[in-house]
């Protein structure tokens, strides 16, 4: 071992630590619904590390009240005086062995997050179409030829072929610890060219910005929308996501936009789905990518021959071409919610269309559930 | 293989530090076990700190949730371990790697106090062990007093013990009864290992089924015999005996404290059960000492490393180092109470009272503050009472004998408590008593409630009857009954705590599957 590398040495601790780890992702799994359904997760991304407070990972004992505790310190300060932030609650740093109440916040990238949701939620694994017919040549220097060009010469490997051969040949001196290779010990880096199967997958989400969508049931599209990325981001290696926004008209917009814009106006759902029509038809090829449409509205179209566009649009082309069709309805005190059941009439039976009410924040989980429990 | 094991020897400069330290500290009449000195890294310190102290203990999650929080906390820099010491003969200490050569001085000194005060305060003989490795009666010290307190070897066998059986019975199953086990570990005596161990019950002999009471009488003569007897007053003494009678019958016959050993003498446990009750409750009996002396033990050592440092080992250009460490270390914040800081000033002010003479009944009664003030009989018993003090006192009689109007004062001590109409903790008094008494409710039972077990056949029907005697501030009911739902893991039938809350005597019961309260007056 070179003297300058130090390894963290092994530690005894590590056996507990991966116990308390243990522990924790099974703290976290029970509380999963709570942390989901709050937004503060969001902005961060897969390998980000985002805190999480868990509460109560201690040890109970019999012990008093805290309210009716209290204790003694030195200091100035007047009787009646509140005593400072600097103060972590009575009962602490006197005699005892580190107690006290801690809610520990314990760290977690959103990966695992994402994977602790799948394992909740018993998604299964996405299974992705259409992989056999791409592939993805992939070269890797994995092997050691005879021949090669010099750029390429495995400098070890000939020095041991040199050295084997000198000795078996008796010409090798310990004393005088001289090799010297000939053409035939030369041994070349050499390339297997793997090809894997590529699985591209884009997120087209649509939101209905018209008036009647509140704050309220943005939030809700918003975490919603973020736990999709999650759990899709781990199933797929390159997700891309596209937003479009829509009243009367529909314009694509960046993620920042979407989740913050807030228009009047009337709602004409088919704009927003010739717009994602011309999307898919411009980038991404359906016989090369996964393709997962989100629509999120309240459910309050302009017209039923509106309506009738929508479901002409997806006949012809949104569903085939998709994996999977997903269209959440957020409850809102404007909407009508006639769109979800128009769709429930035209396309009953169709497997590739996921339709789900999303009433309140407590129903986000069982919506996620409901979008990806099918494994599309 | 030598060259890949754990290089922990203390480097040769540090070496000569440490025998520098030692000789000062022999000088100065400290008298600390024979002490080892090991150099090790943050990590290896984290982990060792996640311990406890020990390098090796048994498999548990929760040293993993501290090595967690220590190792987080160092890396923000928030805090650093600088020194660490164990209990043990020869005692075993920590020096972190790469710190200041002033500091790594600091820590000897102050490490060889602990280890004075370890071999030499009488709570700690509690933690000598007779070569069966359990605890001996500490009343037996012998002149060259050199104990047995090989608890390192101690604890590390106890983690093969619960490892065997994790083997056996599978990690999680061991590891949660280790959890339920833990949340019983305060309910011990402190003093167990001071009493003689309890008699054995003598064998009822009930051959002839129970006997009719035969109440005695007080001798009369015959004609006086309804005056001196009166059927009233045979049926008072009847109905004594009879209840006498009856609490024998009680087990246990005296309420008991120590509600681990009980636990262990009476539940029904299996092997691997039991063997992993005895491990919980002999390192919780071994760490109550540290607990029961924390004011007293870091006072000491501050103590000793101020006048070592300052009087021994550091030339003048160490001094500002040096005193810029010492006053982190002394440092007080509002809300919490600095052991450290507390402790050497009420050394300090008893080595001055003694040598004053500012004590006894002569000091006591004098009323003329001019006269108090300038009291000076020139005794110079200061250091022989400290050195006295840190062998007979523990936290509780330290503060309750030596903390006077003057130091509370002088120190602005205070005490403080929640306040509902603010919502916040706010300065309660300056008041002495007031003070004091705060203080000492603190340190009484290490801040724990008094929880002893009354009848482990409560109404007849097996179950474990806890009476908590109530002094003043409630149980918290979350934690007491998530405490219930442990010790009915280990007692296997329902279990009670009597209690009061918010003024009412009250039950709390777990009954295995549901919480319940009722009105309950212990009898």
């Amino acid at each position: 071992m070179p003297f300058w590398y130090t390894p963290r040495v092994a530690l005894k601790i590590d056996q507990d630590h991966a116990r308390f780890r243990h522990i924790v992702r099974g703290r976290i799994r029970k509380n999963l619904r709570k942390f989901i359904s709050k937004g503060e997760l969001i902005g961060r991304k897969g390998k980000d590390q985002v805190s999480i407070p868990i509460p109560h990972i201690e040890i109970p004992r019999f012990r008093f009240s805290d309210q009716q505790a209290g204790g003694v310190a030195q200091g100035d300060g007047e009787v009646g005086d509140p005593l400072g932030q600097g103060q972590e609650g009575p009962g602490k740093g006197k005699a005892g062995q580190g107690e006290g109440e801690h809610a520990l916040e314990v760290e977690i990238s959103i990966d695992e997050l994402a994977e602790i949701l799948g394992e909740e939620l018993e998604l299964p694994d996405i299974q992705p179409r259409g992989k056999s017919r791409i592939q993805m040549a992939h070269d890797k220097y994995s092997g050691i030829r005879r021949v090669g060009p010099e750029s390429l010469r495995h400098f070890r490997r000939t020095y041991r072929e040199a050295l084997k051969r000198q000795i078996v040949s008796g010409t090798f001196n310990p004393n005088q610890p001289v090799v010297i290779p000939t053409p035939d010990d030369k041994r070349y880096r050499s390339w297997k060219t793997s090809t894997e199967p590529a699985a591209n997958a884009v997120i087209i989400y649509m939101m209905d910005v018209s008036g009647s969508m509140g704050d309220e049931q943005k939030e809700i599209v918003r975490i919603e929308s973020f736990w999709i990325d999650a759990w899709l981001q781990k199933q797929y290696k390159g997700l891309e996501s596209r937003f479009i926004i829509h009243d009367s008209v529909a314009r694509e917009v960046d993620r920042e936009t979407f989740f913050r814009t807030r228009e009047s106006g009337g709602t004409m759902i088919s704009s927003a789905f010739k717009l994602c029509k011309k999307i898919i038809e411009t980038d991404y090829s359906p016989d090369q990518w996964n393709i997962y449409p989100f629509h999120f509205s309240d459910g309050d179209n302009w017209s039923m021959d509106d309506t009738l566009a929508c479901v002409d649009i997806m006949k012809q082309s949104l569903l085939p071409w998709s994996n999977m069709f997903a269209y959440g309805q957020v409850e809102s005190p404007y909407g009508s919610g006639q769109f979800i059941k128009d769709l429930r009439e035209h396309f009953a039976a169709d497997g590739r269309l996921v339709l789900c009410e999303i009433p309140n924040k407590d129903a986000i989980v069982a919506s996620i559930k409901e979008f990806l429990g099918k494994g599309k | 293989m030598s060259q890949f094991a754990l290089n922990t020897i203390l480097p040769r400069y540090l070496q000569v530090e440490r025998e520098r330290v030692d000789k000062a500290v022999r000088q100065v009449g400290l008298d600390p076990f024979p002490t080892v000195f090991e150099m090790i890294t943050y990590d290896q310190m984290n982990e060792i700190a996640s311990f406890l102290g020990f390098p090796s203990r048994y498999q548990h999650w929760r040293f993993g949730m501290e090595y967690e929080r220590l190792s987080k906390s160092y890396e923000y820099g928030l805090s650093k371990i600088y020194e660490m010491v164990i209990n043990n003969n020869p005692a075993y200490a920590y020096l972190l790697e790469g710190n200041s050569l002033t500091d790594q001085r600091l820590v000897m000194a102050h490490v060889y106090a602990h280890v004075d005060f370890f071999k030499n305060n009488f709570c700690f003989r509690a933690t000598d062990l007779d070569t069966l490795g359990s605890i001996i009666d500490p009343s037996q010290r012998q002149p060259d007093y050199n104990p047995n307190r090989r608890w390192i070897d101690k604890m590390a066998n106890h983690g093969s013990l619960v490892a065997r059986h994790i083997e056996r019975q599978g990690i999680d199953k061991v590891e949660s009864f280790i959890d339920h086990c833990l949340s019983l570990e305060n309910l011990i005596d402190p003093w167990t290992p001071f009493t003689a161990r309890t008699e054995k019950k003598k064998p009822v002999d009930d051959e002839e089924g129970p006997r009719e009471i035969d109440v005695p009488r007080l001798a009369a003569k015959d004609y006086m015999e309804d005056f001196i007897n009166p059927q009233e007053y045979l049926d008072r003494q009847r109905r004594k005996i009879e209840r006498e009678q009856e609490q024998q019958k009680r087990f246990p016959p005296e309420p008991q404290r120590d509600v681990l050993r009980f636990l262990m003498d009476h539940a029904p446990l299996e092997r691997w059960e039991r063997d992993v009750l005895s491990v919980v409750r002999a390192e919780a009996q071994y760490f109550v000492p540290q607990m029961q002396t924390k004011i007293m033990n870091e006072g000491w050592a501050s103590y000793w490393h101020s006048k070592i440092m300052t009087e021994h080992i550091l030339s003048a250009a160490e001094i500002v180092d040096y005193a810029d460490r010492n006053s982190g270390v002394m440092a007080t914040a509002p809300g919490q109470l600095n052991p450290y800081k507390l402790g050497v000033e009420l050394y300090r002010s008893i080595e001055t009272r003694w040598n004053r003479g500012q004590f006894g009944r002569e000091w006591e009664e004098c009323q003329n503050l001019e006269d108090k003030r300038h009291w000076d009989m020139r005794l110079g018993l200061g250091q022989k009472r400290i050195f006295q003090v840190r062998a007979l006192y523990n936290d509780v009689t330290f503060i309750d004998e030596f903390l006077t109007p003057e130091f509370v004062r002088e120190h602005k001590m205070y005490s403080f408590g929640y306040s509902g109409k603010s919502g916040n903790y706010e300065i309660e008094s300056r008041d002495f008593a007031a003070v004091k008494q705060k203080l000492l409710f603190q340190l009484t039972n290490f801040g724990h409630p008094y929880i002893r077990v009354h009848d482990a056949n409560h109404q007849n029907r097996g179950e474990l009857l806890l009476v908590h005697e109530h002094q003043g501030v409630d149980l918290r009911k979350d934690y007491a009954h998530a405490t219930l739902e442990a010790m009915v893991r280990v007692w296997k039938r329902p279990c009670a705590v009597a209690t009061k809350l918010e003024g009412k005597n009250v039950l709390v019961r777990y009954d295995g599957s549901e919480h319940s309260e009722q009105a309950y007056t212990v009898t």
